[in-house]
């Protein structure tokens, strides 16, 4: 990649592994993190494949209850229990793509949100995920059996890795050749099936590391807050998804990160306000999609690009 | 027996609203290729215009009908020529990324002003009471709800369908262009429209008010279901809103005698295999 | 002389000595109330929870052990994460020392779990389930108002004993509305009663017709609404359209708050039996208090939720200030010892299990013509003692209680 942008990365990487040095609190971070790996693996079908799906915390829900569930109740190892959350929220992603991609444009992104209502329904009646209280005192374990990590710093540095190769992961992605025939799906379906990609196949597979990787994000930051609850599958949490990656910049690497920030602060600081807080993402959205179609990171290349 | 009857007819009140609800819906989505995310929202305002009006003027539940659904429709139409109107030539997607940002702006308002229990309203003296049908008791509130949304719905179907109005709108949705050749004007039929489809909402809203709380939280809590219902019926097909919005109604009744956990997602579930083995809606067309 | 002086000199000594112990942590107290502010229960906690923690604050002076008292609040929007996120950023980086009002179960439940984690002090006025003084007990939790094993106690057992022995439940599908219909069933049964059915509904549902048709099909002589907040309010509304009561059956709703009736309305509400741990109109002093904070609150009345953080608020104040220290441990224990005796309770005792045991009240919703104004909604029909209302140590599942 070009030289500014590495040096970019590079002083991002540099403010994350400082910020919880110089006072920052720790578990606003490692939320923030988490938040921002879920809009970058949403990211992957929106911004570079051009499918909405308007039911992604169907995914960000079951890694959350399916890691809590099995390092509290199931006593697995942290790293199995994010490696169950994970491939769990991949198993039922290729349930629901596997139905979602039969139809396009807004018969797809229906087709999800009806799905995550049913996977709603199901958590919120299913004994093992506590309905309305939600799994609570979730242990975080000890990393490799040796490194205790209720220390929210130490667990910091850990959910920091697990973000960076869940982005790593969605930038080899987006950079490879499978990226580039997502790509082209994106912009013009029809010439690619013609082209003789099995289409279906490709949009199939996309969707489920998406939703592995919404999973992943849950299974931390459950693991990062001790709870997982019913907040994480409703279709608010979904709407919320996608107003970060909009925010953000749809198809920009890091527009979901910056959109993730952004809105996990916003709500953060904005909690004592109560309905102001609904109000103030419904104006950001509205404005968004009027007038700042591209998201902060969208103008800001836009900017720096122009000679 | 008797339950399953009684029930039957408790689903068609429900489906009354689900009915008129996505009609206006469809109506829209017909018209604008929009799928109107804010049509809870506006429903809800529907049904607080009419406390509005009783509560701060004195109008009585009548006029309301009448008024809510004029106000909440002029507000439509504000909406459509200032924002809507600057999307229609991108991706569907963003009309409803819109509409969903309307809605959480117009409930946080509602929630923050009014807060989040819900207000009383009573419906019109002439309707307390109810009738002894034998099987159940109905109350004469609810009779009135299901003949007031039928007629209603039946005589937006009329004019769609059967009035030369009802032919410049389809023809506007089928061919811009070519209709706006022949002299009408589209883009203030599009405006109309988008107003009416709201305003039926509005009017969903009012004949809401007395049965349920009138509460900041109606319109989230009934949306969804409603989008399910329209994307069964076919979205853009009056007649299959209105039939698919009655018996989701009857069908949620009836499941709420054999198993009523399930009762909140049977539409959902219904959706999803519909969708995977007729795309378009029970009576929908592909296009 | 001599020996005077000595003796004062040692008295000063000690007293200097016993000054120079009271510490503050952070040399501040600062209490935090955690509320619903916008949702579903906002009207039960929320403006007016802060507004009685103001006012305990400021009837103790503003100050304590000659240092200022600090409230800080926030909106938990009824999702127990939110509410467990902020508490332990308030615990980590914002030196508070107690949180207090706590409602809706799953947030007072997760929330007085960071307090136990974390060996700071929750106290709890506005969640309902007895699990937090039960099998989740915590030694710095604090359950001060109510709980689903009071309630059922009350409204059950008069029920059952005015007649209403045949039961049918309509229930919120959470663990707050099962837990209140497996509670109040075990206390009908003990008193003779039967329950003949019961149906599920998911929370937050708009329309009980379909459930209520179950209910008066049932032909129960009482049907007990195991739900609160708005789904009661529906549930009571829609009732009165379907002719339950006046077809003879009579509504028992478990969790009813002062709001609800505001809502409801007399004229469909009126007969209704609920329990309650306080009405604003229960005695002068309630008055006095109801008052005050009227003035505060746009003329609203306190419901008991909000009477409880002023009650508690006080006491864990009162507490501090004859500890000579706002350390955990010393502050519990000084509330265990001591007695509540003010507007809200008298002679309330806090139990080891974290539950402060004090008198419950068995109300009536008053007929329209019995009523002088918006407020005047209740009649008190039974005090039921403390000891009498709440779970007893030793059906306790609380692992802190020695049995």
């Amino acid at each position: 990649m070009k030289t500014n942008v590495k040096i970019l990365y590079l002083v991002l990487l540099g403010l994350a592994i400082v910020a919880p040095l110089v006072g920052a609190y720790p578990v606003f971070l490692m939320k923030a993190l988490c938040f921002a790996l879920f809009a970058c693996a949403f990211n992957l079908l929106i911004g570079f494949t051009g499918l909405l799906s308007f039911g992604h915390a169907a995914f960000l829900g079951t890694g959350g209850y399916i890691a809590g569930y099995a390092i509290k109740s199931m006593d697995l190892p942290f790293e199995l229990s994010i490696l169950a959350g994970t491939l769990a929220a991949a198993a039922v992603g290729y349930l629901v793509g596997s139905l979602a991609i039969r139809r396009q444009g807004i018969y797809f992104s229906m087709i999800t949100l009806a799905l995550s209502q049913l996977i709603f329904f199901i958590y919120l009646q299913a004994p093992f995920t506590g309905g309305e209280d939600g799994i609570q005192g979730i242990p975080r374990g000890k990393l490799l059996g040796l490194i205790d990590l209720e220390n929210d710093l130490v667990f910091y540095y850990v959910v920091l890795s697990i973000f960076l190769f869940g982005f790593w992961l969605v930038y080899r992605t987006i950079h490879s050749p499978f990226g580039q025939i997502l790509k082209s799906i994106r912009e013009n379906e029809p010439r690619a099936i013609s082209l003789g990609y099995d289409v279906d196949k490709y949009k199939l597979l996309v969707f489920v590391i998406s939703a592995g990787l919404a999973g992943m994000a849950g299974s931390t930051k459950t693991l990062a807050l001790h709870l997982a609850s019913l907040t994480d599958v409703t279709w608010q949490a979904s709407g919320e998804v996608v107003l970060m990656t909009l925010l953000g910049g749809l198809g920009t690497i890091l527009g979901p990160v910056v959109g993730a920030i952004v809105v996990v602060t916003l709500q953060n600081y904005l909690a004592s306000y109560g309905s102001w807080v609904t109000v103030i993402m419904g104006v950001i959205f509205v404005l968004c999609v009027l007038a700042f179609r591209r998201g902060i990171v969208g103008e800001l290349r836009a900017a720096f690009n122009r000679p | 027996m008797q339950a399953i009857l009684s029930q039957v007819m408790i689903g068609l009140v429900n489906g009354s609203f689900y009915a008129i609800l996505s009609l206006g819906l469809a109506v829209i989505f017909g018209m604008l290729n929009i799928i109107n995310f804010s049509h809870g929202a506006v429903y809800m305002m529907g049904a607080f215009a009419a406390w509005m009006g009783l509560n701060y003027f004195g109008i009585n539940y009548w006029a309301a009908l009448l008024l809510a659904p004029l106000v909440v429709g002029l507000f439509g139409i504000i909406v459509e020529k200032t924002m809507l109107r600057w999307l229609y030539k991108l991706d569907h997607l963003y009309g409803l990324l819109l509409t969903f940002g309307l809605a959480l702006i117009i409930e946080g308002l509602f929630r923050n002003f009014y807060g989040a229990s819900g207000l009383p309203y009573s419906g019109p003296e002439v309707f307390s009471g109810a009738f002894d049908l034998g099987f159940m008791i109905l109350p004469k509130y609810r009779a009135w709800v299901i003949v007031a949304s039928l007629t209603v719905c039946f005589a937006t179907w009329y004019v769609i369908e059967r009035t030369r109005l009802g032919a410049y709108l389809r023809a506007g949705t089928e061919n811009p262009q070519l209709t706006q050749a022949f002299g009408i004007n589209v883009p203030r039929m599009v405006t109309l429209t988008y107003g009416f489809g709201v305003a039926l909402a509005g009017f969903a809203g009012v004949l809401a008010a007395p049965i349920y709380q009138v509460s900041p939280l109606m319109g989230s809590n009934i949306i969804i279901v409603v989008f399910a219902v329209v994307v069964i019926g076919g979205m853009g097909s009056i007649l299959g809103s209105i039939l698919t919005g009655l018996g989701l109604g009857v069908i949620e009744g009836l499941t709420k005698v054999v198993w009523p956990e399930a009762s909140a997602i049977v539409v959902f579930l219904i959706m999803a295999i519909v969708l995977v083995l007729r795309p378009a809606g029970l009576f929908g067309r592909e296009k | 002389m001599k020996k005077i002086g000595l003796a004062a000199l040692i008295a000063g000594l000690v007293s200097g000595g016993a000054f120079a112990q009271a510490k503050l942590s952070d040399d501040v107290v600062k209490i935090g109330i955690l509320t619903d502010m916008s949702g579903l229960y906002s009207d039960v906690g929320g403006e007016g929870a802060v507004i009685a923690a103001k006012m305990a604050i400021e009837d103790a002076g503003g100050k304590v052990l000659g240092k200022p008292i600090e409230l800080i609040s926030s909106d938990h929007q009824n999702k127990a994460d939110i509410a467990a996120n902020k508490a332990r950023e308030w615990y980590d980086t914002q030196k508070v020392d107690m949180i207090a009002e706590l409602l809706n179960s799953a947030v007072g439940l997760a929330v007085q779990e960071v307090g136990k984690q974390k060996k700071r002090i929750t106290m709890n006025s506005g969640a309902a389930a007895s699990r937090l003084t039960g099998a989740d007990c915590s030694p710095y939790g604090v359950h001060w108002t109510y709980d689903t094993y009071a309630l059922s106690n009350g409204t059950g057992k008069a029920m059952v004993k005015q007649g209403g022995d045949t039961w049918f439940f309509l229930t919120a599908d959470y663990a707050f509305g099962k837990n209140l219909e497996k509670d109040t069933t075990t206390v009908v049964k003990a008193n003779g009663g039967k329950v003949l059915g019961s149906v599920l509904h998911p929370l937050s549902s708009a329309d009980f017709s379909g459930y209520l048709l179950q209910a008066q099909a049932s032909k129960a002589k009482v049907i007990g609404l195991a739900n609160a907040g708005g789904d009661t309010i529906n549930s009571v509304k829609q009732a009165n359209e379907f002719g339950i009561t006046k077809g003879g059956q009579q509504l028992a709703g478990l969790l009813v708050f002062d709001t609800d009736i505001d809502s409801i309305g007399l004229q469909i509400a009126q007969g209704m039996y609920l329990t309650t741990g306080f009405y604003w109109d229960m005695n002068d002093d309630s008055r006095k208090w109801a008052k005050r904070f009227g003035e505060r609150h746009k003329g609203k009345m306190p419901t008991m939720v909000q009477a409880g953080v002023y009650s508690q608020v006080s006491h864990y104040l009162k507490a501090i200030a004859s500890a000579g220290t706002d350390d955990p441990d010393t502050v519990m224990k000084k509330m265990r010892e001591t007695p509540i005796n003010d507007f809200f309770a008298k002679n309330g005792k806090l139990r080891e299990d974290g539950r402060m045991v004090h008198d419950m009240y068995l109300a009536q919703v008053k007929k329209p013509s019995e009523s002088k104004g918006r407020w005047d909604n209740l009649k008190i029909v039974q005090t039921i003692p403390g000891d009498q209302a709440f779970r007893s140590l030793k059906d306790s599942e609380c692992a802190l209680v020695k049995k």
